[in-house]
């Protein structure tokens, strides 16, 4: 399946295939590889998804993949038997360009003619015969994917399409295909015509090397006579296009009648999002729609999992006692995973949120009206909706960046992205503003509020710095064409929108599951590990004491608190301990006893972790509530008597917290959606690097 | 051939005009042309984003976003223009 993009081809993907497909990735690329069957009477075929290109000269990533597998160029991807091309009925102008390039492949072709239903409501009538008859009588279908109009039709000639003779469609371009079989002739090996029509447009590039070297020695050379004979010094895919949409000019004339459009809830909606002010500020509502609903939707389905998960830990404490395997199963794979789980509903939902905006055609939308703001930061509009996402969570923002083509602004958006103030974040700024800010009133402020804003505004400012920085470094380079098209509305399928969050679902779970789930239990072992034999005595010695002196709630009371200092005693002399006190001398000058250095460590997995342990080691229990902690924390000491946690400290620790990238489910989606260690390495780096030297000039200056 | 010097940023709102010339030299340009910018073909310009820049354009009933930049190498003749 070939198609523009946003032609309605997943939909009828799915529409065709239902559920019998396979989501997975093309050979050493990142690009989704949707594969399904579908069965007509007792015959089945395979159908492959193509990601979706304007033509076949490559201008993004996810084309190259398509034009590659279209053209047989990929290695371990068969060259498809047959093509069904989609065509969007509103926008035959461009589909009508790919088709035409499709039909000089030699390869058994038909067309689907998708939304015809709003090409009518648009008042667009469509001759399917006479266009039939020009494009060399193959097969054309209009369908509507979401009602299931004409789909038996185009199953039944898809089951036979393999078998249908290549189309009989008359060359637009006799000088290019002429030209073509004069340089095959010259060849040493055989080419086929189209690679050498494609090299003598494209010239020689990764993808036809093949090709060239197939020509033989002077490839370069023959190819460069004859692009200076064909073109006339033209670039070639300006000749192309000029050549090709005469064709489509002269089709759509006789195929297509313009009568009256109506006025539908479509066309009102599209113009109204057009309006500059109007539009930007519906952008706006939109966004704050999206965060009411993450925030006050996932809540209750995070207590439940928060509950849960203590609730399991508590079981399997109580049936396998205090051992180390139920420590590592309550406190390391149940706490560790389930504080990252505990994201999932607003991830699921914000991916939610992100799909219907892009299926509706809202998406690009947004970039058209962002893309002047976004500018300013290095950026273009697609990185809107990636950056606005990660407020609530980076990874459905990180993965949202598919929608930009050029790979150096992808890469900047994905390192940026993180440095937004998500909700994981929030725990974290909520203890200790609650602890350390003072709640007095600056003017209509509240201090601490202002605090918080300041952090969200900091946030938004590295982001941007980091953007402007790599675009001028590392990710320098030629300013990307901006071509956005911007389609009409589409009330989205539910079908559709319902597999892509499965989908992405999956992938989170998959990805980030793995890493979480290992840095969980190396974060546990380390402090676990080693177990300390004087604790215990010293502990049953208290207890007593304490049951012989107390009783009721007040020696309740009594235990816990013991029970508290014994995990505190143990964390001290752990693994995890010993290298908060190892690194100690590296975090003294930011103000950071071996406590806190700790506790920083031990929130690499997930950054809202650090509450829990800051709990642990203040011997208030992981379960403390914030009064508790911060009154904790408020009295901690260096061994010389100064506070630990003075107001420069604190800052420096905010700073630290609105910089670093303490979040393994960010690092391993940084990792799947660039394909390589090198940038979520990169990533962690550089931001704890920031984080760092924030925290230090906050409190040597402050 | 240039009666009135015009290019797609220079029509006004809810004006149509029919490309003329492309200067195709850059690849920018190039890229465009193959989404149907092309001579012949009729643009009209829909509106702007806010501060006014990116354009968005109705080509063929279809939306396409350009920024203004962008816009200069497309030159235009607009109908009812004096020749």
């Amino acid at each position: 399946m070939v198609g523009n993009p946003n032609s309605g081809k997943s939909t009828l993907f799915n529409r065709l295939t239902g559920l019998r497909q396979r989501i997975g990735n093309y050979p050493g690329v990142t690009v989704e590889r949707h594969t399904g069957t579908l069965h007509v009477g007792d015959r089945s075929v395979e159908l492959v998804d193509l990601p979706g290109t304007h033509g076949l000269s490559p201008h993004s990533y996810e084309e190259r993949i398509a034009i590659d597998v279209i053209l047989g160029r990929l290695a371990d991807a068969d060259r498809p038997d047959a093509i069904l091309a989609v065509v969007d009925t509103t926008n035959l102008y461009q589909g009508l360009y790919l088709v035409q390039q499709l039909l000089e492949l030699e390869v058994p072709i038909a067309v689907a003619l998708t939304m015809s239903d709003a090409a009518e409501a648009d008042g667009l009538n469509v001759d399917v015969e006479r266009l039939s008859e020009h494009l060399g009588g193959i097969p054309v279908h209009p369908v509507v994917a979401t009602t299931g109009r004409g789909i038996e039709a185009l199953k039944a000639t898809l089951a036979q399409l393999h078998a249908a003779a290549a189309p009989a469609h008359k060359a637009a371009w006799p000088e290019l295909a002429e030209a073509a079989r004069e340089l095959i002739a010259g060849a040493a090996e055989d080419i086929r015509r189209v690679d050498a029509e494609r090299l003598l447009i494209d010239g020689p590039t990764e993808s036809n090397a093949a090709t060239v070297a197939a020509l033989g020695d002077r490839a370069n050379e023959l190819v460069a006579n004859m692009q200076e004979r064909l073109f006339a010094g033209e670039p070639p895919l300006a000749y192309e296009a000029r050549i090709r949409y005469r064709w489509v000019r002269e089709v759509l004339k006789d195929v297509q009648q313009t009568g009256k459009t109506l006025v539908s809830w479509r066309t009102r909606l599209t113009d109204f999002a057009n309006k500059p002010v109007a539009g930007t500020i519906g952008l706006f509502l939109v966004m704050a729609i999206v965060f009411q609903a993450v925030f006050a939707w996932a809540t209750p389905l995070m207590d439940l999992i928060d509950a849960g998960a203590a609730a399991l830990g508590v079981q399997i404490h109580a049936t396998l006692g205090e051992g180390a395997l139920a420590s590592l199963l309550a406190d390391g794979i149940i706490a560790g995973v389930g504080s990252v789980v505990i994201f999932l509903p607003q991830i699921v939902i914000l991916f939610l949120f992100i799909i219907l905006l892009e299926d509706s055609g809202y998406l690009a939308r947004a970039a058209y009206l962002m893309d002047r703001v976004m500018r300013s930061a290095g950026l273009s509009g697609q990185s809107i909706i990636p950056m606005i996402s990660s407020f609530a969570c980076a990874v459905p923002g990180i993965m949202a960046t598919r929608v930009i083509p050029n790979r150096r602004d992808r890469i900047a958006t994905i390192i940026a992205a993180p440095f937004m103030t998500c909700s994981a974040r929030l725990p974290v700024y909520a203890l200790l503003i609650a602890a350390f800010v003072p709640a007095q009133r600056v003017g209509f402020m509240n201090l601490q509020g202002l605090v918080l804003f300041g952090l969200y505004i900091f946030g938004i400012v590295m982001g941007i710095l980091t953007a402007l920085l790599l675009r001028k470094t590392a990710l320098h380079g030629p300013k990307p064409p901006f071509a956005l098209m911007l389609p009409a509305f589409r009330r989205p399928n539910l079908r559709t929108v319902m597999l892509q969050l499965l989908g992405r679902v999956r992938v989170f779970l998959y990805r980030a599951g793995t890493v979480i789930f290992f840095v969980a239990v190396v974060v546990w072992a380390l402090a676990y590990f080693p177990r300390s034999d004087d604790v215990d005595p010293f502990i049953d010695a208290q207890r007593i004491e304490a049951e012989t002196s107390l009783s009721g709630p007040e020696l309740d009371a009594a235990i816990a608190d013991i029970e508290n200092r014994a995990a505190a005693m143990q964390l001290e002399q752990s693994w995890l301990g010993r290298a908060g006190k190892f690194v100690e001398p590296a975090f003294e000058p930011l103000g950071w006893d071996w406590r806190v250095s700790a506790a920083v460590i031990a929130g690499f997995p997930a950054r809202e972790v650090v509450v829990a342990v800051l709990g642990t080691v203040y011997a208030v229990g992981d379960e403390a509530d914030d009064a508790t902690l911060s009154q904790r924390l408020k009295g901690a000491q260096w061994p010389d008597g100064r506070p630990v946690f003075t107001l420069p400290m604190v800052i420096g620790l905010l700073i630290f917290y609105a910089c670093c990238l303490q979040c393994a489910a960010t690092l391993a989606v940084i990792r799947r959606e660039t394909n390589s260690w090198r940038w979520p390495a990169f990533a962690w780096v550089y931001m704890t690097t920031i984080g760092y030297l924030g925290a230090l000039a906050a409190f040597q200056l402050l | 051939m240039n009666a009135n010097g015009n290019t797609l940023a220079s029509l006004a709102k809810g004006q149509k005009g029919t490309i003329e010339a492309v200067d195709a030299s850059c690849p920018q340009v190039q890229r465009l042309m193959t989404l149907g910018l092309v001579e012949g073909a009729e643009v009209e310009l829909a509106g702007c984003a806010i501060g006014g820049d990116p354009l968005e354009f109705k080509l063929f009933g279809c939306g396409i976003s350009l920024r203004r930049e962008q816009a200069r190498h497309f030159r235009v003749s607009t109908p009812g223009a004096v020749e």
